[in-house]
C-alpha cells in the first residue's frame, strides 16, 4: 500500500472482455447469466423489475460472488450519491417564498372573481 | 380539487429537496433560489388544479422541471449537449480496488467513502441536462421510472435509458475527480 489516501485503480484495459463470473458461477450457463444480471442491474436496484425477473437475478446472486459484489457496489454508490448531494436551504428563502405567495394571495383577492 | 389555503402547509416541506434539485439544475445558488421561488408561485397559482390525494411531490417536481427548462434553457448561449458517450457497465467498480474476498468491506466500498459531497455534486452537474435531471430525480429524489416519465414528459423507455447512461457517465466523472485529486492511483496495485 502506498498510503491511506490512495486506493488502487485497476487499469481498464486489463478488464476488457473479462466477464464477471467464472469463479463464482457454478452453472455452465454462468457467464450468460452474469451478463443478463448485469444488464438488469439498475432496473433491479431501482425496484423496476417484475417479481419473476427479480427472482431469477436473486437466484443468480446467491451463487455468484463477483456479481453480488458488483450489485452491492452499485447499491452503495447510489446511496452515496443520494447522501452526498444535499444542499441546505439558504436563510431567507423560505421567507422570500412566503412573501411572494402573500403578494400573490392579496393580488388575487383584489381581482374581481372570474367565472 | 384542493384548497389553496392548504398549499403553504403541504408544499413547504418539500423545499429542501426542491432546492437541492434546483441547485443541480442551475448550478448556482442565485438561480436556484429564483427557480424555487418561481416554482412555488406557479404551484400556488395552479393549486386548484392539483388533485388532492395524488402525488404532490411529483407534481411540484414537474413544475420545477418545466420552469427550469423554460427559464434557463432560453438563455443558454450554447445548446446543451444531448448525448453522453456509451460507457461500459460497472465502470467505477472495475476500476476500484480488488475482487472481494467475501469478508468484510471490500476495497472498492472503502474507496467510495473518499469521495466528498463536492465530488458527487460536480459529477452530477457535469452531465448533460436531460441525463442530469433523470439522475437527480432517480438517485437523489427516489422517484420511480414512471413518475420521472410523468415529471419530464418523456416515455418510460427514454427515462430508463437516460438514468442508466447518466449513471455510467457520472461514474466516469467521479473516477476522473478521484484521479485528479490523487485518490485513485492509476494502474496501481494493492
Amino acid at each position: 500500500m502506498t498510503g491511506d489516501q490512495v486506493f488502487s485503480s485497476r487499469p481498464a484495459s486489463s478488464q476488457k472482455g473479462e466477464p464477471l463470473g467464472g469463479p463464482g458461477c457454478g452453472s455452465p450457463k454462468g457467464h450468460s447469466e452474469c451478463k443478463e444480471s448485469i444488464e438488469e442491474l439498475y432496473s433491479y436496484l431501482d425496484g423496476e423489475l417484475t417479481e419473476d425477473k427479480r427472482e431469477v437475478i436473486r437466484n443468480h446472486l446467491d451463487k455468484c460472488q463477483p456479481c453480488l459484489d458488483a450489485f452491492d457496489f452499485e447499491d452503495d454508490l447510489r446511496k452515496l450519491i443520494s447522501m452526498k448531494c444535499k444542499d441546505h436551504v439558504p436563510d431567507g428563502l423560505k421567507d422570500r417564498v412566503f412573501q411572494a405567495i402573500e403578494v400573490e394571495m392579496n393580488r388575487s383577492c383584489q381581482d374581481s372573481p372570474e367565472s | 380539487m384542493a384548497d389553496q389555503a392548504e398549499f403553504v402547509e403541504l408544499a413547504m416541506e418539500y423545499m429542501p429537496s426542491l432546492y437541492t434539485a434546483a441547485m443541480r439544475m442551475t448550478k448556482n445558488p442565485t438561480d436556484a433560489e429564483d427557480l424555487v421561488q418561481e416554482t412555488y408561485l406557479k404551484a400556488y397559482r395552479g393549486f386548484s388544479s392539483f388533485e388532492a390525494g395524488t402525488n404532490l411531490k411529483a407534481w411540484l417536481y414537474r413544475i420545477l422541471t418545466n420552469t427550469y427548462i423554460n427559464m434557463y434553457r432560453a438563455r443558454q448561449r450554447r445548446p446543451e449537449e444531448t448525448k453522453v458517450p456509451e460507457i461500459e457497465d460497472l465502470y467505477l467498480f472495475k476500476r476500484l480496488g480488488s475482487p472481494s474476498s467475501g469478508l468484510g468491506r471490500s476495497a472498492e466500498d472503502q474507496a467510495l467513502d473518499k469521495f466528498t459531497d463536492q465530488d458527487v455534486k460536480l459529477a452530477i452537474e457535469s452531465l448533460p441536462e436531460a441525463f442530469r435531471i433523470a439522475v437527480i430525480l432517480s438517485d437523489v429524489e427516489g422517484f420511480s421510472y414512471k413518475e420521472i416519465a410523468e415529471i419530464t414528459q418523456v416515455p418510460v423507455g427514454t427515462v430508463m435509458s437516460r438514468i442508466h447512461r447518466g449513471r455510467k457517465a457520472l461514474q466516469q466523472a467521479l473516477h476522473q475527480f478521484g484521479m485528479d485529486r490523487g485518490l485513485v492511483n492509476v494502474g496501481g496495485s494493492l
